[in-house]
């Protein structure tokens, strides 16, 4: 069992090549990572890439060196426990937070610096954990104010109410007036509106019926059918193994295990997961 | 018949207290910025107008074509630089750089312009004239103007607010800013946007204030101010026809108590205030949301 302990070290001491090593392996991947996988050129390079991002909370470092590539078409699940640093990426690649080092690459162009809001408009749009939508605005004019600045693509407010059928009729409604999950579906619309071509997805169980989890999720492959690629969270680890086509975990704001689903055991996320068989070896190392 | 008389008068001078309030309630609720510059920005607009009639010789009813969309501009920019500057630090800190604000607009008026007070348009025959209904009833033309205009101006805010797409962003921004920057909006642009609005009410109603008395560099702080205050707590923050409310309340309040002693006018107006704090501190028309 000594073999998620040797895993995660070996990510670990990895870390300066891992780009390169990861570029290699997509190169010679013949069947793709999953099935799920867009067979374009465009997937030969990555959509969204994180380089060795570093982000503080004042003096807490919630992440530690943390790359991470997505490549077109992909459903990318970032997994981990409360306090990994999961939402602190998402939030930091959504550009809320500012890293203390490392940078992000959008389509190959540098956008660290780069503003929340056009961030947004360039095709990266984040579905905030707690949803987050606007009380005193009716479901349509969420999805108005999420269709303000929207590039051009498939996704259109009608579409969203095709996606979800209840909504059209409650459209006059505030949404205030929604359960969980209907919220959950406005702040999904919402994003989808402005046609991203990443999306990002922090923590959509939160606070749901596990019913209701799943038939969001659910809703994930008629979304993906539209060319666009998913950046999730989810402490929800069966979830994320479910739906996910590539899976990076979290522990303690740095990389414990990174691979295809079909390729990790369940011991071995277990151990990235919680940092059980490796926690010796980290106090040794710090 | 006198009481009813003293209530008339009051409610239509609750229409320029409104006028004075809806800026100041706009930027709380959107920015949640407390502009405690805002009755100087009311005398600017005022000071303005002095100086637009002196230059162009336009009709003194007229000057607001001018004066507003200058102090829409002057708005947008106060909100882009200096108030966005210190919203980033922290609310607090809003406080304290509106209050210098204030301090330095009354300052450098007393320095540039002088101390005697002005007042606009008194050779203007509706500025000055009234009509009579019965024989203790007089309304001034003045007083019916600004309330009208008080109304028509609070409407089509609503209406700005609850319809248009700029309206649709500032709601959406005052809910929740950061949500808002995830859906490509910028916020500190939409922040303009109603700053713009309400330095261009509250020049609407520093004209007005000219034509109804007059002003002196510290007139924004010792009555604008604090009636535009009382008229917003009474009504309820946020809601815009609780302003109108709260401002008509306050004018009929000061009214009656004028009509009680000379020296009870603006106090009456005060206990109003304060009993509305302390028994109903949300105000009448508590907000529900916009719209």
């Amino acid at each position: 069992m000594s073999e998620p302990k040797g895993a995660g070290a070996d990510w670990t001491e990895e870390r300066g090549t891992s780009d390169e090593e990861r570029r290699r392996s997509e190169g010679g991947r013949g069947g793709g990572r999953g099935p799920e996988t867009n067979e374009t050129n465009g997937a030969d390079e990555p959509v969204l890439e994180i380089r060795e991002l570093t982000v503080h909370h004042g003096q807490l470092r919630a992440l530690d060196h943390v790359s991470l590539r997505v490549f077109p078409g992909e459903v990318y699940a970032i997994i981990g426990a409360n306090g990994a640093g999961k939402s602190t990426l998402l939030r930091t690649i959504a550009g809320l937070h500012r890293p203390t080092e490392g940078s992000i690459l959008f389509d190959g162009a540098n956008v660290t610096r780069v503003r929340p809001e056009r961030r947004a408009i360039g095709g990266i749009v984040m579905v905030p954990e707690g949803r987050r939508l606007f009380p005193s605005l009716t479901v349509e004019e969420n999805l108005q104010v999420g269709a303000t600045h929207a590039r051009k693509g498939p996704w259109t407010i009608e579409r969203v109410y095709e996606l979800f059928a209840w909504m059209k009729d409650r459209r006059t409604q505030r949404t205030e007036q929604l359960s969980g999950g209907e919220q959950q579906s406005v702040a999904i619309g919402r994003a989808l509106v402005a046609n991203p071509r990443v999306l990002l997805l922090d923590e959509l169980s939160l606070g749901l019926a596990p019913v209701i989890v799943q038939r969001i999720y659910g809703m994930l492959p008629q979304i993906l059918a539209t060319g666009l690629t998913v950046l999730l969270v989810e402490q929800d680890v069966s979830q994320a193994l479910r739906v996910a086509s590539h899976l990076q975990c979290l522990l303690e704001g740095r990389t414990t295990l990174e691979g295809k689903p079909s390729d990790v055991t369940p011991e071995e996320v277990e151990a990235a997961y919680f940092g059980l068989r490796s926690a010796p070896t980290d106090q040794g190392s710090e | 018949m006198v009481w009813v008389n003293d209530i008339i008068q009051g409610i239509l001078i609750g229409g320029l207290y409104a006028l004075f309030a809806c800026g100041l309630s706009l930027m709380f609720g959107v920015m949640k910025v407390v502009n405690l510059a805002h009755g100087d920005l009311a005398i600017i607009g005022g000071y303005i107008a002095v100086g637009v009639i002196t230059v162009t010789h336009i009709p003194v009813l007229w000057s607001f074509v001018i004066v507003v969309p200058l102090m829409a501009v002057l708005g947008y920019v106060l909100q882009r630089t200096v108030i966005q500057a210190s919203l980033d630090r922290s609310i607090l800190t809003t406080l304290l750089v509106t209050f210098g604000l204030s301090v330095v607009i009354e300052n450098a008026l007393l320095e540039f312009v002088n101390a005697n007070s002005h007042s606009l348009g008194t050779d203007n025959a509706i500025i000055t004239s009234s009509f009579s209904i019965g024989s203790q009833i007089t309304i001034a033309y003045l007083l019916l103007l600004i309330f009208v205009v008080a109304v028509v101006v609070l409407t089509g805010l609503q209406y700005f607010l609850s319809r248009s797409r700029y309206g649709r962003l500032i709601r959406a921004v005052a809910d929740d800013k950061e949500a808002a920057q995830l859906s490509g909006i910028d916020y500190r642009h939409v922040f303009g946007i109603a700053a713009a609005i309400a330095f261009g009410t509250v020049a609407l109603a520093g004209i007005a204030y000219g034509m109804y008395s007059q002003f002196s560099p510290t007139t924004g702080t010792d009555t604008i101010l604090l009636f535009a205050f009382a008229a917003v707590v009474i009504g309820g923050l946020g809601s815009l026809w609780g302003t109108l409310l709260g401002g008509v309340i306050l004018g009929v309040a000061q009214a009656i108590g004028a009509q009680i002693s000379g020296a009870d006018e603006v106090l009456a107006g005060y206990i109003v205030f304060l009993a509305v704090l302390v028994l109903r501190p949300q105000g009448l028309i508590a907000r529900r949301a916009q719209s």
